[in-house]
C-alpha cells in the first residue's frame, strides 16, 4: 500500500514520469503476458551492472537491479526506482550549497529473495563501487562523491566532496544500479573479479534470474516481491544474445521471432525498406548526445619525431593553421553522409554541434557558421587567402609543408563510405587523403599505436557521447587532460588542443550551480570547439536503434538510460 | 603396444608445454585488449581503467601471468573469465552440449552419409549417380559454410518460415515435442556443416575406393569366388579406410572446437563462439584455455589415429 501511495506522489513529483504507462498497466495484471523475447546482437557476459563491460551487461542486468531513480527524456530523473521521491534544490532534498543529497526511499520493498531493502544496501553499494579494488567500471561515477551514509532505514545521503552541480551523479541512472548488501558481502575489494553473485544477482527489480549462460542467454522469471502488485506483465523473459545485427533485424521485422530487437547497427538502405514493409515491428529511435565526429590532431604526428611523435607540445605542421582547419571543416559535406549512409534521420542526422543534447544546451550559433555549410569554393577561397598553393599534382602546399592527411577510424562499412565521401570533397579543395582502417578493438586501446588514444594520424573519426550534465564530457578537451606518453595515453584530450578560454569555461562548469547559467557555459563550450574547428562534429547518431513489436506496449526509450529503464511499465 | 603408447604419451608433454608458451605468447604479445570493450566511453575514466586492469593482473609482465596460469591448470583450474568473473571450466561446460549437439551430430551425419556416396560412386563411377554424387561433393567444399548458412536462413528461416534461425540454448529435450523443436532449430546449422562433411569424406572414400579396385588383391578375392558385397566391403573398404580415418581423426578436435562461423551465423552457444567472443573481447584465460584443451586433442586424437591404423592394417605394428 505504502508503495502505490509513494509511487503516485513521485508521478506528481516528476511530470516527465512514467504516466503513460500507469495507465496502462492499470488494465494489466502480473504475469498475465508469455515470454518476453529480447535479442541483442551483443551477448550479456556479466549480470552486475557495476562489473558491467557494455550496454549488452548493463542492459541486461536492468531487469534484475535498479537504481534509485532513472534519467528521462529531458536529462533529470524519474522516480521510477528505488526512491519515493526525487529529491531538489525546492523539496529540501539537496543542500543549498549543492553538497549532500538526501534520497528519502521507497518503504516496504523487497528483495527478490524477500528479505527487506533498506539504505544499508545504498551504503553497501557504495562502498563496493568505489572502492578502487573492486575495478569497478562504473566507478566514475563515485569521482568527488565523499560518502553515502544511512540516515535511517529509509533514507540515504549522498555527500559531496565540493558543491556538485551535477548532485544526480551517484545512484541514478545505468550506472546507478543498487546491489544487495547481503549478497555482495563477500564481494569486496579484491574478491570482486571473481564472485558468484556477478552471475545471478538478486535484485528489486520487475524481473529475477533463472538461468544465466554467460556469452549466450539469461532467462528470467517475473519477481514476485517486486513492489507494484500489477507488475511486471510478462511471466518470463528471454534475453539471447549473439549472432549479427542484420539477422536480428529480420528477426524483428521479416520473422516477428523476437519482441525486441537491440541496436540494428545496419545500413540504411537495407534497413530502412525492412522497417517500412514490416507487418511485425517497428523501428524505435531516440536521439541523445552521441555524435560522430572527425577530431583534429594538434600535435605532430611525424615518425621522424621518435619519442616525441605526437606528443603535447609538438605543432602540427598545417593544423596549426586555423584556416587549414577551417577549410576542412567547409570541405566536409556532412547532409550526403546523412542522407545515403544513416538513412536521413533513420540511425542519424546532420549535426554542426558536438554537444546537442540536453535540448537547453543544444547551441543555435553553429547554423549560421561558415564552417558548417560545405561549401568547396569557400574553402578553396581560404586556403588561397592563407597562401597554400595548388602544386602540379593538385595537392596544396606552402615552402616544404604539404597538405597530406592520413585519415584513421575503425573497421566498418559505414565508417569506411564516410572515409571516401570526405576524400573526395577534401581532394577537390587540395588536400591528399591517405585512409586507413583499424579494427575496432585496436582502435580503442590506449596501448596501441594504431589507437585513437595515441591519434598518430592527421585525423581520425568515431562517436562519443556524454552525460546529461555535459561537465566530465568538456573535461576531454582541457589542456590538463591532454593525451601522451607521460599518462600512457590515458587522458581524454587525444587532440592535444590547448586552449584557456576553453579550459575557462569548463572550470566555471564545474562550479555554477545555476541551471541556466550552466546551459549557457555548455553552449560556449560547445561554439569554442566548432568554430575554433577542433573537432567537425557530422552526425547526432541516434541512441537506440531498435525494432520492437507492434504488438509491444510501454517502450519509450530515454537517450541518457538503459533502454530497459521501464521495463516494468513494458506490456502487450 | 603399451609401451609406445606411454613413450607417445611422454613425448607429447614437452610438445603441449611449447605450444601453450606459443598460444600464451601470442595472445600476449596481440593487440587485443579485454579494455577495449570500453571503447572511447568517456564514462570509463583512465583511471578505472588502470584498476580493472589490475584486478585482471594484467599489470604484470606476461611470462609470469603464464606460469601462474600453466601451473594453475595443471591443478585443473582454467581461470576465471575477464569478462563473466566464472570459471572457464563452467563456461566450456555450459557450451560444449551445444557444440556436440550440432557440429558432433554434422560429423556423424558427414560419415554416416559421406562412406557410402563415396563408395558407391567408386564401384559405379561415371554413372548418373557418381556425376550427382561428385557434383554435389564439389558444391559441398566449395561454397563457403557462411554463405550456405545465409542462403538456408532465407529461404528456410523467411521466406518459408519452415526453422527457426534463432538457436535456443535453453530448450530441454524431455518429450516427443522438445525433441522436434531440437530437431528443427538445429536442422539448418547441421545441414550446413553436414554438406561440407560429407563432400570431404566422399571424395577421400571414392579416390581411395578407385585406388585399390583395379589391384592384384581384389582380383585373387574376385577369383576365390568371393561375393562381390563381400569383396568390397571386407578388403577394398577396409584398406581406403586408413587416409579416412586420419581425416576424421583430425576432425574430432574440431568437433571440440566447435565450427566458429557456423556458430555465429545460426547463434548456437557453442565453443568456436566462445572462442571467437573471447577473442574479440581480449578474454585471454578463455582463449588460452581453449586452444590449449583443442592442442590436447589434437596430440591425443593423432595417437589414437596411429593406433587405429594397425588395427586397419595388420602390417602396421608399433613397438
Amino acid at each position: 500500500m505504502t508503495a502505490v501511495l509513494a509511487l503516485a506522489a513521485c508521478t506528481q513529483q516528476t511530470p516527465a514520469g512514467a504516466s503513460p504507462s500507469a495507465a496502462a498497466s492499470a488494465a494489466a495484471k502480473r504475469g498475465a503476458g508469455g515470454d518476453l523475447k529480447i535479442l541483442y546482437w551483443q551477448a550479456p557476459t556479466i549480470l552486475n551492472r557495476h562489473q558491467a563491460t557494455g550496454t549488452k551487461d548493463a542492459d541486461a542486468s536492468r531487469l534484475i537491479t535498479e537504481p534509485l531513480a532513472s534519467f528521462g527524456k529531458d536529462g533529470l530523473p524519474v522516480a521510477n526506482g528505488l526512491a519515493a521521491e526525487i529529491p531538489t534544490a525546492a523539496n529540501g532534498g539537496v543542500s543549498a550549497d549543492f553538497t549532500t543529497v538526501t534520497w528519502k526511499l521507497r518503504t516496504g520493498v523487497k528483495w527478490s529473495d524477500g528479505t527487506p531493502f533498506t539504505a544499508d544496501d545504498v551504503v553497501a553499494t557504495f562502498t563496493y563501487q568505489c572502492d578502487e579494488k573492486s575495478a569497478a567500471s562504473t566507478i566514475d561515477r563515485c569521482e568527488g562523491v565523499k560518502s553515502v551514509t544511512a540516515k535511517d532505514a529509509n533514507t540515504a545521503v549522498v555527500t559531496y566532496k565540493e558543491p556538485q552541480p551535477f548532485y544526480y551523479q551517484w545512484g541514478v541512472g545505468d550506472a546507478g544500479t543498487i546491489l544487495q548488501k547481503a549478497q555482495y558481502a563477500n564481494c569486496l575489494g579484491a574478491k570482486a573479479k571473481d564472485c558468484a553473485a556477478d552471475q545471478k544477482p538478486i535484485g528489486t527489480g520487475p524481473y529475477k534470474v533463472r538461468e544465466f549462460k554467460a556469452g549466450d542467454v539469461v532467462t528470467y522469471d517475473l519477481n514476485e516481491n517486486f513492489r507494484d502488485p500489477n507488475k511486471p506483465f510478462f511471466k518470463s523473459v528471454t534475453f539471447k544474445g549473439g549472432g549479427d545485427a542484420t539477422s536480428a533485424a529480420r528477426a524483428a521485422f521479416q520473422t516477428g521471432d523476437v519482441d525486441y530487437a537491440w541496436n540494428l547497427q545496419v545500413e540504411a538502405t537495407v534497413l530502412k525498406p525492412m522497417a517500412q514493409q514490416s507487418s511485425t515491428a517497428t523501428l524505435t529511435t531516440v536521439y541523445g548526445s552521441s555524435v560522430e565526429r572527425i577530431l583534429i590532431n594538434f600535435s605532430n604526428p611525424d615518425p621522424a619525431l621518435g619519442d616525441n611523435r605526437g606528443e603535447p607540445g609538438t605543432k602540427h605542421p598545417f593544423f596549426s593553421d586555423k584556416a587549414v582547419r577551417r577549410a576542412l571543416a567547409m570541405a566536409t559535406d556532412r547532409n550526403s553522409v546523412a542522407e545515403q549512409l544513416y538513412g536521413g534521420g533513420l540511425s542519424g542526422k546532420a549535426s554542426c554541434n558536438i554537444l546537442t543534447a540536453p535540448e537547453p544546451m543544444n547551441s543555435k550559433n553553429t547554423d549560421g557558421l561558415d564552417i558548417c555549410k560545405f561549401d568547396l569554393n569557400a574553402a578553396n577561397a581560404e586556403l588561397d587567402k592563407a597562401g597554400w598553393v595548388k602544386g602540379s599534382d593538385g595537392v596544396r602546399a606552402k615552402g616544404p609543408v604539404k597538405l597530406k592527411i592520413l585519415y584513421q577510424t575503425t573497421v566498418n562499412p559505414v565508417r569506411q563510405k564516410t572515409q571516401d565521401i570526405m576524400k573526395a570533397n577534401w581532394e577537390k579543395v587540395g588536400f591528399q587523403v591517405e585512409l586507413k582502417s583499424v579494427p575496432a578493438g585496436t582502435f580503442f586501446t590506449n596501448t596501441s599505436p594504431d589507437g585513437a588514444n595515441h591519434f598518430w594520424s592527421d585525423v581520425e573519426m568515431f562517436t562519443n557521447s556524454g552525460d546529461p550534465d555535459p561537465t566530465s564530457y568538456f573535461v576531454g578537451w582541457t589542456t590538463k587532460q591532454m593525451t601522451g606518453k607521460a599518462n600512457n595515453w590515458q587522458f581524454g584530450n587525444y587532440h592535444r588542443y590547448s586552449n584557456p578560454d576553453l579550459d575557462a569555461v569548463v572550470d566555471s562548469l564545474r562550479k555554477e550551480t545555476d541551471q541556466k547559467k550552466r546551459n549557457d557555459l555548455a553552449i560556449k563550450a560547445n561554439d569554442i570547439l566548432v568554430s575554433d574547428v577542433v573537432v567537425i562534429p557530422l552526425i547526432n547518431r541516434t541512441f537506440a536503434t531498435s525494432g520492437v513489436s507492434k504488438s509491444l506496449k510501454g517502450v519509450d526509450p530515454t537517450p541518457w538510460d538503459s533502454e530497459m529503464w521501464n521495463i516494468a511499465d513494458w506490456t502487450k | 603396444m603399451g609401451r609406445y603408447v606411454v613413450r607417445r604419451l611422454l613425448v607429447s608433454i614437452p610438445t603441449l608445454i611449447v605450444i601453450s608458451f606459443v598460444i600464451y605468447a601470442i595472445l600476449a604479445l596481440a593487440p587485443i585488449d579485454p579494455l577495449s570493450q570500453f571503447g572511447a566511453d568517456p564514462r570509463i575514466p583512465p583511471e578505472a581503467r588502470e584498476n580493472i586492469r589490475r584486478a585482471l593482473g594484467l599489470d604484470q609482465p606476461w611470462p609470469i601471468r603464464y606460469v601462474k596460469w600453466m601451473t594453475a591448470m595443471f591443478t585443473g583450474n582454467f581461470g576465471v573469465s575477464f569478462m563473466s568473473h566464472s570459471p572457464v571450466s563452467e563456461l566450456i561446460k555450459q557450451r560444449l552440449p551445444n557444440t556436440l549437439a550440432v557440429v558432433g551430430v554434422a560429423e556423424l551425419v558427414g560419415i554416416a552419409i559421406g562412406i557410402p556416396i563415396g563408395m558407391i560412386s567408386a564401384i559405379k563411377r561415371y554413372s548418373i549417380f557418381d556425376h550427382v554424387g561428385t557434383t554435389f561433393a564439389f558444391m559441398g567444399f566449395s561454397v563457403p559454410t557462411f554463405f550456405t548458412g545465409l542462403l538456408l536462413i532465407i529461404l528456410f528461416g523467411i521466406k518459408l518460415r519452415w526453422f527457426p534461425f534463432i538457436y535456443d540454448s535453453t530448450l530441454q529435450i524431455h518429450d516427443l515435442n522438445s525433441l522436434t523443436q531440437q530437431i528443427r532449430q538445429s536442422i539448418m546449422p547441421i545441414t550446413v556443416l553436414g554438406l561440407f562433411n560429407v563432400a570431404t569424406i566422399a571424395r577421400y572414400v571414392r579416390a581411395e575406393m578407385l585406388e585399390h579396385l583395379p589391384l592384384d588383391y581384389v582380383r585373387t578375392a574376385r577369383g576365390k569366388g568371393l561375393r562381390e558385397r563381400f569383396v568390397v566391403l571386407r578388403h577394398v573398404l577396409r584398406n581406403s579406410l586408413i587416409p579416412v580415418v586420419t581425416l576424421v581423426a583430425l576432425g574430432i578436435p574440431a568437433v571440440f572446437a566447435g565450427a566458429i562461423v557456423t556458430e555465429q551465423v545460426f547463434r548456437v552457444p557453442g565453443i568456436g563462439d566462445l572462442l571467437v567472443n573471447s577473442i574479440g573481447t581480449g578474454d585471454i584465460p578463455v582463449v588460452a584455455t581453449v586452444v590449449f584443451i583443442f592442442a590436447v586433442l589434437v596430440v591425443l586424437v593423432n595417437l589414437v589415429a596411429d593406433l587405429l591404423y594397425a588395427v586397419l592394417d595388420p602390417r602396421i605394428r608399433y613397438t
